[in-house]
C-alpha cells in the first residue's frame, strides 16, 4: 500500500504544477455549484423568472411535485436541471489529470525508470487511477456541499437536495463515471503521443452524458430517480469492460517497446 | 553474478538478440559494444527484468529471470538511455519518490548520501526541469545506485554529455567498480570502454566477440612490432621469419613490421638476429590498434585497413 501511496503522492506533487490541470479542477466544480445557485437566486428575486420556468415544467415532473407548492416544485425542477453536470465532473476531472500523468510518464520517458523499480503493475495502475479518480471525487462533493449549503440559505427545501434521486447520483455514478473516464483516458493513452489530444480524445466519452442533459432540456426525456439508476448500473458494466481493457493494454512490455 | 544462457529476443519476428550465452563475474565491469539497433538496451532491459525473453533464461544477482522478478529488480540498478526525471519535482523529490518504491528504511538519509556524493546537494530543492543535461545524468545515477544495488546497468552514460560532464561520471564508475559492484555498461565510446571495462562483449544481434580490451586487440589483429632499420634489405624479412613465434612478416619504406604474440619476450631475440645480418637498427616500436579498430572490423566483418593504428 506504501507504494500506492508514493504513487498518488508524486502524481499530485507533479499533476497539480500544470496550470491547465489546475484550472479544470477548480473552475469545473466551481461552474456547477454556482449556475444552479444563480439560477435559484434569479427564481426567487423575479417572480417573473420564477413563473416563466414554472411553465417550461414538462407534464411529467409535476407527478415528482405531489407534495411541493408551486414554487418549491419550480427550484426542484431547476436543480434537477443540473444533476447531469454534477455527473461529468467526476468525468472530466480524471479525464484531465489521467491524460497528463500517463502521457506525461510516456514523453518525458520517466516509465521505464519506474517499472524498473519493484512496484508492480496493479500498484502502479491504482496509484495512477487513484491518483486521478479522488479529486474528481472529492470535487463533486465538495460542488454538491457548495450547492446543498447556498440552496439552503436561499431557503430552498432540503428534501430537493437530499433525496435517493442525487445521493445516488453524486455518490454512487460519480465514482462510477470517475472510473470510467480512467480507463478511458488508458486506453487512449496508450495510443496517444500527446496529453491534448489524450485529453480531447477521452472527453468524447462525456457525450451521452451531454446528449442526455440536453434531451431533458428539450423536455424529450425526463430523469428520475430509475434513470439515475439505470446509469450507475449500465456505468458498472462499462466499466468492468473498460478496466479489463485498460489493464491488457498496460502490459509492461506494451509499455516500453511499443508506446510510441 | 550474472549467468546468460540462450538469451534470444525477438519483436514481432524480427530477432533483437539472438542465442546469448555470458557469465559476467562479480565486482567486473562489463561492456557491450555495438552499433545503434544491435540489441544492447533489449539485453539490458531483459537482465533488469523490465521485458520477458522470447527464449533463454539468465540469473542476476542470485534470481532468475521471471521466476521473482521483483525481487531482482530490487538487487539491480539501472540507468536508463534517458535520464527519465521528473522535471516539476526537485531533485530531493525525486529521489525520495524512488527510495520509498525501493522500501528504504532511511529515506532522508540515503537521499542526502547521494546528493552529496553527486555534488547536487546545494541545489536539492530546485526543480530538476532546471537542472543541465551533466546534472540531470548525476541524478539518474543517483536514482539507480540509492538503493545500493550489487549490480548496476548503465545505458550509454555519457552521451550527449559535455567533455568536463562525461568525464565527471566516468570518474564516478570507476568509483563504484572499486567498491565490488558488478557493472554493465552500454556504450558507443570506445575509448570510455577501453579505459573503464575489465571484458567488453561486442554484439550485433549475435555476441561477435568477447574478452579484454587488450586481448580483444591481439585476437583481431595481432601485435605488431615495427623495427626502424637505417639499411632495409630483402633478406632481413627471411631473418625474422625463420622464427616459429613470428606470426607475419612484412617490409615497408625503412621499415619492417612483425607480427608477434609476446613481443616482450621475442623482440630482444628478433633484434640480436637482424644486428647479426648486417641489419643497423635505429628502434623499436610497436603499433597500436585501438579498440574503435578492433570494432569496426567486427561489426564490418573484417573491413578495416590493417595499416590504422598508432605507433607507440
Amino acid at each position: 500500500m506504501n507504494r500506492v501511496y508514493q504513487i498518488v503522492r508524486k502524481e499530485w506533487a507533479e499533476v497539480f504544477k500544470n496550470r491547465l490541470v489546475l484550472f479544470t479542477v477548480a473552475f469545473l466544480p466551481l461552474i456547477a455549484a454556482a449556475l444552479p445557485l444563480g439560477i435559484l437566486y434569479l427564481g426567487r428575486s423575479s417572480a417573473d423568472f420564477a413563473a416563466d420556468v414554472g411553465k417550461d415544467i414538462p407534464q411529467g415532473f409535476s407527478v415528482l411535485c405531489n407534495n411541493l407548492t408551486g414554487e418549491e416544485c419550480v427550484q426542484y425542477f431547476v436543480i434537477s436541471q443540473f444533476i447531469l453536470l454534477f455527473m461529468i465532473l467526476p468525468l472530466a476531472i480524471p479525464i484531465t489529470i489521467a491524460s497528463y500523468s500517463i502521457i506525461g510518464e510516456k514523453t518525458r520517458r520517466t516509465l521505464e525508470p519506474l517499472l524498473a523499480t519493484p512496484i508492480t503493475t496493479a500498484e502502479l495502475l491504482i496509484g495512477k487511477g487513484a491518483a486521478a479518480v479522488i479529486p474528481g471525487v472529492i470535487a463533486t462533493w465538495l460542488a454538491y456541499l457548495v450547492l446543498v449549503i447556498g440552496a439552503a440559505w436561499m431557503g430552498v427545501g432540503m428534501d430537493s437536495l437530499l433525496n435517493p434521486f442525487w445521493s445516488i447520483a453524486v455518490f454512487v455514478v460519480g465514482p462510477l463515471l470517475a472510473l470510467t473516464g480512467v480507463s478511458v483516458a488508458v486506453i487512449i493513452s496508450s495510443r496517444a503521443t500527446d496529453p491534448r489530444t489524450a485529453e480531447q480524445t477521452s472527453m468524447l466519452v462525456t457525450l451521452p452524458i451531454l446528449l442526455v442533459f440536453f434531451a431533458q432540456v428539450a423536455g424529450l426525456i425526463l430523469i428520475d430517480a430509475q434513470i439515475v439508476i439505470l446509469i450507475a448500473l449500465v456505468l458498472m458494466a462499462v466499466d468492468v469492460a473498460l478496466l479489463t481493457v485498460a489493464v491488457q493494454l498496460f502490459q509492461r512490455e506494451n509499455i516500453l517497446t511499443r508506446w510510441k | 553474478m550474472i549467468r546468460i544462457e540462450g538469451l534470444t529476443k525477438q519483436f514481432n519476428g524480427i530477432t533483437a538478440v539472438e542465442n546469448l550465452e555470458l557469465e559476467i563475474r562479480p565486482g567486473e565491469v562489463f561492456g557491450f559494444l555495438g552499433p545503434n539497433g544491435a540489441g544492447k538496451t533489449t539485453t539490458l532491459r531483459m537482465l533488469s527484468a523490465l521485458i520477458n525473453p522470447t527464449s533463454g533464461t539468465a540469473w542476476v544477482a542470485g534470481y532468475r529471470l521471471g521466476e521473482d522478478d521483483q525481487a531482482l529488480r530490487r538487487n539491480v540498478g539501472i540507468l536508463t538511455e534517458a535520464p527519465g526525471l521528473y522535471d516539476r519535482l526537485s531533485a530531493e523529490r525525486n529521489l525520495s519518490f524512488f527510495a520509498h518504491l525501493y522500501g528504504i528504511d532511511d529515506v532522508d538519509g540515503r537521499v542526502e548520501r547521494y546528493l552529496k556524493l553527486l555534488g547536487l546537494w546545494e541545489r536539492r530543492s530546485e526543480p530538476v526541469g532546471t537542472f543541465s543535461r551533466g546534472m540531470r545524468q548525476k541524478l539518474a545515477i543517483a536514482r539507480a545506485m540509492l538503493h545500493e544495488p550489487s549490480v548496476l546497468f548503465l545505458d550509454e552514460p555519457t552521451t550527449g554529455l559535455d567533455p568536463e560532464a562525461a568525464r565527471l561520471i566516468r570518474e564516478f564508475i570507476e568509483g563504484l567498480s572499486g567498491e565490488g559492484r558488478t557493472i554493465i555498461l552500454n556504450t558507443h565510446n570506445l575509448d570510455e570502454a577501453d579505459r573503464l571495462c575489465d571484458r567488453i562483449g561486442v554484439l550485433n544481434t549475435r555476441l561477435l566477440a568477447l574478452d579484454t580490451p587488450t586481448a580483444l586487440r591481439r585476437e583481431v589483429f595481432g601485435r605488431k612490432v615495427v623495427f626502424h632499420l637505417a639499411n632495409l634489405r630483402p633478406q632481413f624479412e627471411a631473418t625474422v621469419a625463420k622464427f616459429p613465434f613470428v606470426e607475419a612478416v612484412e617490409s615497408k619504406d625503412a621499415k619492417l613490421l612483425v607480427t608477434l604474440d609476446d613481443p616482450e619476450a621475442h623482440n630482444p631475440t628478433l633484434v640480436s638476429a637482424l644486428v647479426n645480418a648486417g641489419a643497423q637498427v635505429r628502434f623499436v616500436g610497436e603499433i597500436r590498434r585501438s579498440l574503435e579498430d578492433v570494432y569496426l572490423h567486427l561489426v564490418s566483418n573484417g573491413g578495416t585497413e590493417p595499416e590504422r593504428g598508432n605507433e607507440t
